[in-house]
């Protein structure tokens, strides 16, 4: 490497030199390192979302072969009942495990953050199910709603007859059984990251509202909160990427059932890609996906590092 | 009389580790007093049980003749400036400076007039409508001295305000709240660890170290007539002088060096006059106090010495030497020449030097 | 000043009381039980309660046997304590085709975990070290795009990745699920690492180089020895992501590898003729065993692993 750097080195008189010397032998230990980084980001990350969104024009069905069609797909995919079921859900899904995952984690934190006792076990506590597949969250709460011998069974053999609890065989319902596997799952991991953010706060900031005269809860609201929006906007970021993501849950606990009642579109993207031997719709269906993350990703990545770039 | 604020008998423990002992303070209507020491001596936590922000475990506090010990902070008539500013970050200053009162629900005109006059004292109108990021440290603090100066109270607690501030600043700021005190006239304590500030601004200065007041006088005595070795190390720079030796008694009392050098010290007045037999003790002498060449030859005391370093520091010149085996420094004025190996005869009046016990380390 | 009602109001009427009758000295007085501390301890208390409920279900199911069960009280413990269910679970379940239990699953999935976890963490410590230390033109886009790369649904490159690994020959094989637990792996972790060897003083790698040490020399000897903590981090992350995983192990791994978790929900979801609850839930709690003893053990670390991937986004 060394005879390459000094005859290159020797030659850099012209800028093609030099440039060609910038691009491969400088640094060249730390480019060949960096290799399997580079050709993740490239063939994965660009290449491989790129093939996903020029085959979704295609009509190709057991192999990527199919000619294009334009929109076809997508036209074909806001005609299928299943697949607005799907959207459906997830955005009914997505917004009450948003709102609940951080309004829950948030009152937690706080809560955790009052000095009380044995702290550290009621963290344990509430963050274990984090470390769970949803798998097994999925099936643990699927035995839970076992309408005759879980929670509504037990009640109704303890003497209460008429104690409902058959989420799991409610169309209606469904959802929220998912939702309170859901958030079983993440609350204790949004409690952690807000507690870390309570932690944050200045110490002089809590003294100074206590000379002031501001009550605690006041405190919380008026002062600690809004300073709390970067934690915030992080975690609805991952909240956010991780509810677009959901699949495992609803495979192990619903199966999309009953009927098409739990179907979410990761679902609907592997049924089809996998299963029904209809590429292009599937990759359509991966396509309207990815748009929605952008949807979340975009504007907070400005936010966050195009706001900061422009100040720096 | 009534003191504006009072401490009894305080004490505060974390476990088993004492951080404040058996403290007793009185201070006057109106006084500027500084706590001084350097960190970890307990200053901070003592403001903090004064403000309320911590509970004591022994003792009472009382502001204005009323025993708060056992009160909130928003009760007990005080206003409190932090360190770290501890502005509300996503409020304008002139948010900051009405939170409180108006979650005190003060009537709206009252708020008003309160926000606009500390607005005015502190010079910070055109900045009412900006968020604290967009202040300088400076303009910071002054917002945050402008959140105490509303709550209208009688006692103004400071801690550290100034050492997040760069050298300029802070000796802007110091005298802009020295102007402070002097137009409101309210009781302030202060907490700092620089000299300069507590020197300067301070009607007294309690010095503490390891949660116990060494001395608490006016800065003119702290710095004349240091109670102990402590308080005679801690204040002053370039560091008072030692020597060290023993103390003879009698009619001529002499300070008989290690190395045998006598030092005559009949001029220094003793708070308890030696006996006639030897005691050990340490001489202080500050570097201003020694005189230099013609002026030397008038003091009670004078040698000749060789000059070893010499530091030129502008306004005045501070050289190194050693009398009676011991290394001494003296300060001399920028216009006399001084270099390395030079010979000058120095000296100086014990009068305006300090004695103490060695084994109690105590001034006598 | 007027004073207004706050959180601790009680607290302090009641001082207000002893206080006309004594000279306050001392400490604030304290009762132990305040309202406001009822509730705080008894809202922890029922959001343990919910917490802790599946995993007191789950083992309180796998040891009765399935006559009690059908009795239908999920609450009661096992009148009759029996490891039988767990022996079935580990031994001879029927996962749809075969009935070999869980113990196959585990295996794989050990197999599957040991190799991504170390593959995939070598990787991302030497791209951190590379994007810290030797600053390339275009590196900080990379890196850029990789965590940009980490939102992306993993359904979207699923396919073209299928296609790609049957072109290298090595779809339906372990291969194939270590390479994607690597690049999948690879935003996070390097992030991780990126993180920490910021954080470590410049000058030393400096001083190393002026010494004459290359690329690999500072990396082996004085980045990676430095690096335990970051290290522990990531194995905690690594071990429990991917021993959780289903998707990759269900698209890339081929039937004869599947691993732990798909087989769990093989064995609950498509079993024949009557559901053996307590089999179930001892299969689950097998299947969540090696992760929860993961998180047990690292206490803090893992805290701090999912900290430290979250914070900086």
């Amino acid at each position: 490497m060394a005879d390459y750097a000094v005859q290159a080195r020797k030659s850099a008189g012209g800028g093609l030199t030099r440039f060609l010397y910038n691009t491969f032998i400088r640094n060249l230990s730390a480019k060949i390192a960096a290799t399997p980084m580079m050709a993740t980001v490239l063939v994965v990350f660009v290449g491989c979302t790129l093939w996903t969104v020029w085959y979704s024009f295609t009509n190709s069905r057991l192999l990527p072969t199919g000619e294009f069609v334009g929109f076809d797909q997508y036209r074909r995919l806001f005609a299928t009942s299943r697949w607005n079921t799907s959207v459906n859900n997830l955005v009914i899904y997505g917004s009450f495990s948003l709102v609940f995952t951080l309004v829950f984690g948030f009152i937690l934190a706080v809560l955790m953050d009052q000095k009380i006792r044995f702290e550290s076990a009621f963290r344990t506590i509430m963050l274990y199910p984090f470390a769970l597949s949803f798998i097994v969250t999925g099936l643990v709460w699927q035995w839970i709603m076992n309408p005759t011998l879980g929670l509504q069974g037990t009640m109704r053999n303890m003497g209460w007859a008429n104690f409902t609890f058959d989420w799991l065989n409610n169309p209606r319902m469904v959802l929220y059984a998912l939702l309170i596997a859901g958030l079983w799952q993440g609350v204790g991991f949004v409690m952690v990251l807000m507690l870390a953010g309570l932690r944050s706060v200045d110490d002089e900031i809590w003294k100074a509202a206590r000379v002031d005269g501001i009550p605690t809860w006041r405190t919380y609201v008026s002062i600690v909160l809004p300073m709390m929006r970067g934690v915030f906007v992080t975690a609805v970021v991952l909240v956010g990427s991780g509810i677009v993501r959901l699949y495992d849950l609803v495979v192990a606990m619903t199966d999309g059932g009953p009927g098409i009642s739990s179907e979410v579109p990761a679902k609907y993207v592997y049924n089809y890609m996998f299963g029904a031997g209809n590429i292009a719709q599937g990759l359509a269906a991966s396509t309207m996906m990815l748009i929605t993350v952008l949807i979340i990703i975009v504007p907070w990545a400005y936010l966050e590092f195009g706001g900061k770039g422009r100040r720096s | 009389m009534q003191h504006s604020v009072s401490i009894r008998d305080l004490s505060l423990n974390f476990g088993h580790v004492k951080v404040l002992e058996h403290l007793n303070l009185d201070i006057a209507e109106g006084e500027f007093i500084v706590l001084l020491g350097p960190s970890g001596c307990g200053k901070s936590t003592l403001l903090n049980c004064i403000a309320g922000l911590l509970d004591v475990s022994d003792g009472q506090i009382f502001i204005n003749g009323k025993n708060v010990t056992w009160e909130e902070p928003k009760d007990r008539g005080i206003g409190m400036v932090f360190q770290s500013y501890a502005l509300y970050p996503q409020m304008t200053v002139e948010r900051n400076l009405s939170f409180g009162l108006r979650v005190a629900r003060l009537p709206k005109d009252e708020v008003e007039r309160r926000v606009k006059r500390a607005a005015e004292i502190l010079q910070i109108e055109p900045l009412l409508k900006r968020k604290p990021v967009e202040l300088s440290g400076g303009q910071r603090q002054r917002v945050a001295i402008g959140r105490a100066l509303v709550r209208d109270v009688d006692v103004f607690l400071f801690d550290e305000p100034l050492s997040n501030l760069d050298a300029k600043l802070r000796s802007d700021l110091r005298v802009e709240i020295k102007r402070l005190h002097q137009r409101l006239k309210n009781t302030m304590i202060y907490v700092t660890h620089d000299q300069i500030e507590a020197l300067t601004l301070a009607d007294r200065i309690a010095i503490m170290k390891n949660g116990v007041i060494q001395q608490l006088a006016d800065p003119h005595t702290i710095y004349n007539k240091p109670v102990n070795l402590y308080v005679a190390g801690f204040i002053g720079s370039p560091t008072m002088n030692f020597l060290e030796g023993e103390v003879v008694g009698g009619a001529e009392p002499v300070f008989k060096a290690n190395d045998g050098t006598v030092i005559p010290v009949k001029t220094y007045e003793f708070s308890q006059a030696p006996n006639g037999s030897a005691v050990k003790g340490v001489l202080g002498v500050r570097p201003e106090h020694i005189a230099i060449g013609e002026a030397a030859k008038t003091m009670p005391f004078a040698t000749e010495v060789e000059i070893e370093i010499v530091e030129p520091m502008g306004s005045d010149t501070l050289a190194y030497t050693k009398v009676a085996g011991q290394a001494i420094a003296f300060r001399a004025d920028s216009d006399v020449h001084l270099a390395s190996g030079q010979t000058v005869l120095i000296g100086f009046d014990p009068a305006r030097g300090s004695i103490f016990d060695a084994a109690s380390s105590n001034r006598i | 000043m007027t004073t207004t009602a706050t959180v601790s109001s009680s607290a302090q009427t009641e001082a207000t009381d002893v206080k006309s009758r004594v000279d306050p000295r001392g400490p604030r007085p304290k009762p132990f039980f305040t309202p406001r501390k009822i509730i705080i301890y008894s809202i922890l208390f029922f959001a343990c309660l919910y917490f802790l409920f599946p995993l007191y279900v789950m083992i309180v199911t796998s040891f009765k046997t399935m006559p009690e069960i059908r009795w239908g009280n999920i609450f009661a413990p096992p009148i009759e304590w029996t490891g039988e269910a767990w022996t079935k679970a580990w031994t001879s379940a029927c996962t749809g085709l075969t009935c070999q239990g869980l113990s196959p699953g585990f295996w794989n999935s050990v197999k599957i975990t040991v190799p991504s976890t170390i593959v995939s963490i070598f990787i991302a410590a030497i791209n951190g070290y590379a994007l810290i230390n030797w600053r390339f033109k275009g590196s900080e886009i990379f890196f850029s795009i990789l965590i940009f790369g980490s939102f992306i649904p993993y359904q979207v490159m699923l396919y073209p990745l299928v296609m790609l690994t049957r072109e290298m020959g090595i779809f339906g094989s372990l291969w194939a699920v270590i390479l994607i637990h690597t690049i999948f792996g690879m935003p996070i972790l390097t992030l991780l690492f990126r993180n920490y060897f910021a954080a470590l003083p410049v000058e030393l790698f400096k001083a190393a180089r002026v010494d004459g040490a290359g690329f690999w020399r500072i990396f082996f000897e004085i980045m990676l020895p430095m690096s335990l903590p970051i290290f522990v981090v990531a194995l905690i992350l690594q071990i429990t992501g991917i021993w959780n995983d289903f998707l990759f192990g269900v698209v890339f791994a081929g039937t004869q590898n599947y691993p732990m978790t798909v087989q769990l929900n093989n064995i609950v979801n498509s079993a024949q003729g009557s559901p053996e609850y307590n089999v179930n839930m001892a299969a689950t709690i097998l299947t969540g065993l090696v992760p929860l003893i993961v998180y047990f053990v690292s206490g803090r670390l893992f805290v701090r692993g999912i900290a430290a991937g979250a914070v900086k986004g």
